[in-house]
């Protein structure tokens, strides 16, 4: 099965912090509040939460990218 | 301070064996002079021929990132449609000087250069992008080339704005495209999508003046200098510790000590530039110019900038000069790189002041952390990679310092930074 990885643009993510709310597992925030986020794939367990932490984000600025 | 040519460069012998100089005549060379030395334009006829060629050479980028230059041919020849090359001479890093000289020296080897990829790639439009107004003789090369009818492709000249990331390759097609020089974020690649959508090969213009030779001689040639997995010679600038500053072709692979003092009057080498690294003496003496034996520090050769810090300075507070500068050149459109740089800056400030609070440094080290891998370019890797050289060379003088004391006998800085830090967002194009 492919596995997706989240990636954040940097420049367009603007540390509203949407995504560490729905995704603790996977998304922290740093002393600023930008997204810290696993660099590993995300497991399957958790692939709903993470497709519903990138609908979420207001600056589109969270991706699932194929790896 | 002045820029000349290393005419009486050590190890003469060795360069010579090697066929050093390569890219520097002692003069600068007209087309007459340029054809007379090295024979016209050698153009193969049709897209693609020279990709093979410069693939066995081994030849990588100049501009700082070593990257196969082959590889970034093969991707645009590949596409379709409208393509673009580009001749990178930005020379955004503050301390170096070979690009200038050499566009100054041998504008026709750069210039064959970006013709030859041009056709290598099936280009449709030609760049060349210059940290200054085109030199009188970048111009006159130009007009000479035009009167010959030497050029395939005309040639737009575009002046960088004076940032320090105004070469980055995104940053680059930006502004070629009539925006700031802002970097972007990664995918796409400016070989897959760069200038109004084309797919674009930038190239530094030292690496396509020895893309010029390679096509005239042969990777073999190419290969007698340098080392197997880093072939060839490069441009560097040297700083000495008097502060002299030159440019040296020197071949990959030379013992460092053969370009930079190691002796009382040195403290440390900068290697690298800005983004570089600090490295320790006695024990740099050891390396060699090539990335392979410097990653041992964690350091990459980069465009080329050695400087011999003079024993007379206070390291701390030179890095904290440059790191600075590193942040006010932040493009702060990454939230990481715009927090955390000018916090590292302002910890490097404290470090290098006297009787700073205790956890600064965990604090450095902390947010050097933190922006690490988080940018849209590699700025904030850069910085970071400078800054913890910097308190792992100058550990000591932190202590001294955090006792009030400072080994320096001279405050005069040292290394170069541009006159007029820019301080407005406006100041990108």
């Amino acid at each position: 099965m492919m596995s997706d990885t989240l990636r954040v643009n940097p420049i367009n993510c603007t540390g509203h912090g949407v995504c560490a709310e729905l995704l603790p597992e996977l998304i922290t925030v740093d002393e600023w509040g930008y997204p810290i986020v696993d660099p590993r794939p995300v497991p399957p367990a958790l692939d709903r939460e993470a497709r519903r932490a990138v609908a979420a984000c207001p600056a589109l600025a969270l991706k699932l990218a194929r790896t | 301070m002045t820029t000349t040519l290393n005419e009486s460069a050590p190890l003469g012998a060795a360069r010579q064996a090697a066929g050093l100089p390569r890219l520097l005549p002692a003069a600068p060379e007209d087309l007459r002079g340029h054809f007379a030395r090295y024979g016209q334009t050698p153009y193969r006829g049709q897209a693609g021929l020279l990709i093979s060629d410069i693939e066995a050479s081994g030849l990588t980028g100049r501009g700082g990132a070593a990257f196969p230059v082959y590889r970034k041919l093969a991707i645009v020849a590949r596409a379709r449609g409208r393509k673009v090359v580009v001749a990178n001479g930005a020379e955004s890093e503050p301390a170096s000087r070979k690009d200038e000289l050499l566009l100054r020296v041998a504008p026709h080897l750069v210039l064959d250069g970006l013709q030859l990829v041009a056709e290598a790639v099936g280009a449709t439009e030609a760049h060349l992008y210059l940290h200054t107004a085109a030199s009188p003789e970048i111009m006159r090369a130009l007009a000479e080339r035009s009167a010959r009818g030497v050029d395939m492709l005309n040639v737009t000249i575009t002046q960088a704005p004076p940032r320090f990331l105004a070469g980055q390759e995104s940053a680059l097609v930006n502004r070629l495209g009539g925006g700031p020089a802002l970097p972007t974020f990664t995918p796409p690649r400016v070989t897959e999508r760069g200038l109004g959508g084309a797919p674009t090969l930038v190239q530094n213009v030292e690496t396509l003046a020895h893309v010029a030779l390679i096509a005239r001689y042969g990777a073999r040639w190419f290969r007698a200098a340098g080392t197997s997995a880093e072939p060839g010679s490069m441009l560097t600038t040297v700083y000495q510790p008097q502060g002299q500053c030159q440019v040296v072709e020197a071949e990959i692979g030379a013992p460092l000590r053969t370009l930079l003092p190691s002796g009382t009057e040195t403290q440390a080498w900068l290697i690298g530039g800005y983004h570089g690294s600090w490295l320790p003496l006695p024990h740099a003496t050891a390396l060699t110019l090539d990335n392979a034996s410097v990653k041992k520090y964690g350091a990459a050769v980069g465009a080329g900038v050695l400087v011999a810090l003079p024993s007379d300075r206070c390291g701390l507070t030179e890095a904290a000069r440059v790191t600075g500068y590193l942040a006010a050149e932040s493009a702060g459109q990454c939230g990481p790189c715009l927090n955390g740089l000018p916090r590292i800056a302002a910890g490097l400030a404290e470090l290098a002041g006297r009787g700073h609070r205790k956890q600064i440094r965990a604090d450095v080290e902390r947010w050097a952390g933190l922006v690490t891998g988080r940018g849209a370019c590699n700025h904030p890797d850069g910085t970071v990679r400078f800054v913890r050289s910097a308190l792992t060379v100058f550990a000591p003088e932190i202590n001294l310092h955090a006792r009030g004391q400072c080994s320096a006998t001279s405050r005069r800085p040292f290394l170069p930074l541009p006159d007029g830090i820019p301080t407005s967002e406006d100041d990108w194009t």
